[in-house]
């Protein structure tokens, strides 16, 4: 994004995105949600959920993609793919953009590259990739890899987006010619190989699909994920921002984007928060405290917990300082209801959120231009180089 | 033959046929100089064959999965179709905008993970209410596996066996969970049953998997497995582990005798004549008469088959450009280039056998009085796999595979995109059901209930998970892996 609020004003450029996971993302969301536990793995609590997020006005919705839960544990809820649920939602929606986390360690970089442009052609260009790094020990397994830890995360991931970038833009824009005269649907000239090498693996290329309608899909990294010179060679296009309370964001997004190189266009920043809303005549903090007695809620986010008028204030705060927000609800069709209700329209009347916009792109929404294929100069065709 | 009204003793003819399309994506067989042929990538294309098929009472879609870009003479192929999307993302799209129809996923063994295939599978069974399956495929060469972190690791002798290990271990993952292990409500204890999830262990040449599976069994227990290897291996792999083979075999004759060679094999496998469904890769070009069909076709022929393909396809077995000679005069007078190079990868014939055929070809040619085209079109016209006629003739011959239990049905590649199935499903769907070889209605609302396949017997258990256990379980796993292989080469 090329501007920020907290510089530039006036708002009305923010947007707001959603955590979708299972019945909410406190782990015993389940013993309060009205869905019942397994219709949580269905098509129509998913249909449901993406469409009351569109419809409350949310920009995005997010999937998370927790990895392996502890099977022991009692409130260890089953998972579904995340990038399945995405291209589930694909058809379903007009405006909201569709974003799965997607681990970068123990995934086919051709894989994730080709599966998040589908994901593209399904939603009409509504796609986003929040990228992740797993840790975990019990991923590495599944695969049968050596865990992967410290810098080499670092590595991964951004080895990883460099991949996906690099195919994405090896079918330049126009590679489909369909030219009857000489007998050629493609183009050969207009594809290119890759020819990625990092110091784990290589992939050849090209794609074996042409560019995405975006050209590149908006990349969402957990700030202090990538390697500076990543960020700043542009492998991230926003970053999501994590601090222990909220009166600390303000000066975590402040520090975040201070730490990024000046000038130019640097990533968006996000704001993570948690929230847990007074409803139904019952109040948030005693809500959050049944819950609790369950299974406690860790996370490394700030949480709100509170009225939704108090919410709304916190937001108009938060968002002079972040491009937009993602809120993590502790129970998804309450505290959904919440925000939907009371928080979205007076953020809105406040004039504080960007319009949503059926067949809008993602990129349209973050502002970002549709870039051209880094290989569209390139004068001689791959074959040639060989 | 003897055997052509009866397959086999023990197999019963249902009687019946089911179809199946299969939306390419790469090949030559989707004619795209037309006005009518729409985009091989965008998803209204998708949307549009899979919503016709399921109004044609369709049992499966099918997509391709692809791995690398063809390549001609060292670069990406130009002249046909290419540019599928990946086909569990679409799928999983088309499961939102279809009810009834299996969405079947073309996936290889030898550049996926089982635990991460098998976890995405299960996804999309369950997001589509049970109708998932995987088309099983292998592939073994180092040319695909410069796009993965592994590289070309695989030998071709070991594919069937590498892959065999793996659908094992993708159905014990798809089974570890108990049925009704997930809460029945919020108000129960636990998420899920406590020691209702078996974590799974292999421990094999290729690969090591230590796996709790992530999600319960669909409404169908688990995705559907097709399978389409032809070589004897092959087969003897469809017969142990697949419910549908994708076949090769459409000719009544030859479809008859494949079904008594699987019934066979199922039988020795341990597993029932009814077990293992038989739907052929066919194409099929209709017209409200004969004549028109005809006329159709050779139009249709046209379109795949045009000069440059004529010269392409034999660049692929001369292995070298071939673009100085006219495709109205005579074959080639040079000989092919006789080593296989890593430029010619993905190219029909190589080493010394290419010159033999080139010779061979040559002589054909000439004593037919064949030009380039002429002869190309000749060795490429889907004869085998083709059904050209109107609609009660070809309902009519249809109906003999019905009675005979050759098939259990077509899976129909379509030549024209989007639009490529309205014929079939306007004309020919009607004409079937009136003979009443055709369903009339979905049978189940699963793909497994919809083929008319039993439901699966449960995968050898793996360990149970205990509460609050971490890396601790041992004996149990270790074993079950060790007769897990031991299973594999005793049947190799």
């Amino acid at each position: 994004m090329s501007t920020h609020p907290a510089q530039d004003g006036p708002l009305g450029h923010g947007i707001l995105l959603l955590e979708l996971d299972g019945a909410g993302s406190h782990p015993a969301a389940w013993r309060v949600s009205r869905t019942a536990p397994a219709a949580v793995l269905g098509p129509e609590h998913l249909r449901g959920a993406v469409l009351a997020a569109e419809s409350a006005g949310f920009h995005a919705v997010t999937f998370s993609d927790p990895g392996l839960p502890d099977p022991g544990h009692p409130d260890a809820a089953a998972r579904l793919n995340a990038l399945q649920r995405a291209a589930f939602a694909g058809p379903v929606t007009r405006s909201l953009a569709l974003i799965p986390e997607v681990d970068t360690v123990y995934t086919e970089p051709f894989h994730i590259a080709t599966q998040l442009a589908s994901l593209d052609y399904v939603s009409g260009g509504r796609a986003g990739w929040l990228v992740a790094a797993s840790p975990s020990a019990a991923d590495a397994a599944a695969v049968g890899r050596d865990t992967v830890r410290g810098d080499r995360l670092s590595r991964e991931a951004a080895d990883s987006i460099e991949v996906s970038r690099r195919l994405w833009d090896s079918w330049e824009d126009d590679a489909v010619i369909r030219d009857v005269p000489t007998g050629r649907y493609l183009d050969v000239d207009k594809l290119h190989y890759i020819d990625a090498e990092n110091s784990s693996y290589s992939v050849k290329g090209p794609s074996i699909i042409p560019r995405p309608p975006q050209g590149q899909l908006p990349v969402l990294a957990p700030a202090g994920l990538l390697p500076p010179e990543a960020i700043a060679a542009g492998a991230a296009d926003a970053l999501l921002v994590s601090a222990p309370t909220p009166e600390l964001l303000a000066a975590e997004l402040a520090a975040t984007r201070a730490g990024l190189a000046a000038g130019g266009n640097g990533p968006a920043l996000i704001a993570e928060l948690d929230v847990v809303l007074d409803s139904r005549g019952q109040a948030a903090a005693e809500r959050l405290a049944g819950l609790n007695g369950h299974t406690a809620w860790q996370s490394p986010r700030a949480r709100f917990i509170g009225s939704a008028a108090g919410l709304t204030e916190l937001l108009t705060e938060v968002l002079a300082w972040a491009d937009g927000v993602r809120l993590h609800p502790a129970v998804l069709d309450t505290d959904l209801e919440e925000l939907t209700q009371l928080v979205l329209p007076e953020l809105r009347r406040r004039g504080l959120l960007a319009p949503t916009i059926p067949d809008a792109t993602f990129r349209d929404q973050l502002g970002l231009a549709r870039p051209a294929s880094r290989y569209a100069a390139a004068p001689s065709a791959p074959g040639a180089e060989n | 033959m003897s055997h052509s009204t009866h397959p086999a003793a023990e197999f019963t003819p249902s009687g019946q046929l089911q179809l199946g399309v299969f939306f390419q994506g790469v090949n030559s067989g989707t004619v795209w100089k037309t006005a009518e042929s729409g985009s091989q990538t965008d998803f209204e294309s998708f949307r549009r064959v899979a919503q016709t098929a399921e109004r044609g009472l369709f049992a499966a879609f099918f997509l391709g999965e692809g791995l690398r870009l063809r390549e001609h003479l060292g670069r990406p192929h130009a002249l046909d179709v290419a540019g599928r999307p990946d086909a569990q993302t679409a799928l999983a799209a088309l499961a939102a905008v279809t009810t009834r129809i299996g969405l079947v996923a073309t996936q290889n063994t030898t550049y996926n993970d089982p635990a991460d295939l098998a976890h995405r599978l299960s996804t999309l069974d369950l997001l589509s209410g049970g109708r998932a399956a995987w088309n099983i495929v292998t592939t073994d060469n180092a040319w695909t596996g410069a796009n993965f972190r592994r590289g070309g690791y695989l030998d071709h002798a070991d594919r069937y066996t590498h892959a065999e290990a793996f659908v094992e271990t993708a159905k014990r993952i798809w089974d570890a969970w108990e049925d009704g292990a997930v809460a029945g409500s919020a108000s129960a204890e636990r998420w899920s049953a406590e020691g209702a999830v078996r974590r799974v262990r292999h421990t094999g040449r290729h690969y090591t998997v230590d796996v709790t599976p992530r999600l319960p069994r669909s409404a169908q227990y688990r995705p559907v497995l097709f399978q389409a290897g032809d070589s004897p291996e092959g087969r003897d792999f469809a017969a142990r582990q697949a419910d549908v083979i994708f076949s090769a075999h459409p000719q009544l004759d030859d479809a008859l005798e494949f079904r008594r060679d699987i019934v066979e094999r199922t039988l020795r496998a341990g597993r029932g004549a009814q077990d293992v469904k038989i739907m052929p890769a066919s194409e099929f070009i209709l017209a409200a008469t004969p004549r028109e069909a005809l006329e159709k076709k050779a139009w249709v022929r046209s379109l795949q088959i045009g000069p440059q393909q004529a010269i392409a396809y034999l660049e692929q077995f001369w292995g070298r450009e071939l673009q100085g000679y006219d495709p109205d005069g005579p074959l080639p007078d040079i000989d092919p280039v006789v080593e296989e190079t890593s430029e010619t990868r993905g190219s029909g014939f190589h080493g010394a056998k290419a010159r033999q055929l080139a010779d061979q070809w040559r002589a054909e040619a000439k004593e037919k009085g064949l030009s380039i085209c002429q002869f190309v079109s000749a060795k490429t016209s889907r004869g085998d796999s083709t059904f050209t006629g109107s609609y009660t003739e070809v309902a009519d011959r249809l109906s003999e595979y019905a009675r005979t239990g050759a098939v259990d049905g077509f899976n129909i590649s379509p030549w024209l995109i989007p639009s490529g199935l309205d014929d079939i499903v306007n004309h020919l769907v009607p004409e079937l059901q009136e003979r009443g070889v055709y369903p009339t209605e979905y049978a189940g609302s699963t793909l497994r209930e919809n083929l008319g396949l039993a439901t699966p017997v449960r995968a050898n258990p793996g360990v149970a998970v205990e509460a609050g256990a971490g890396a601790g379980i041992e004996a149990a796993g270790a074993g079950g892996a060790g007769a897990d292989a031991g299973s594999v080469t005793a049947r190799a």
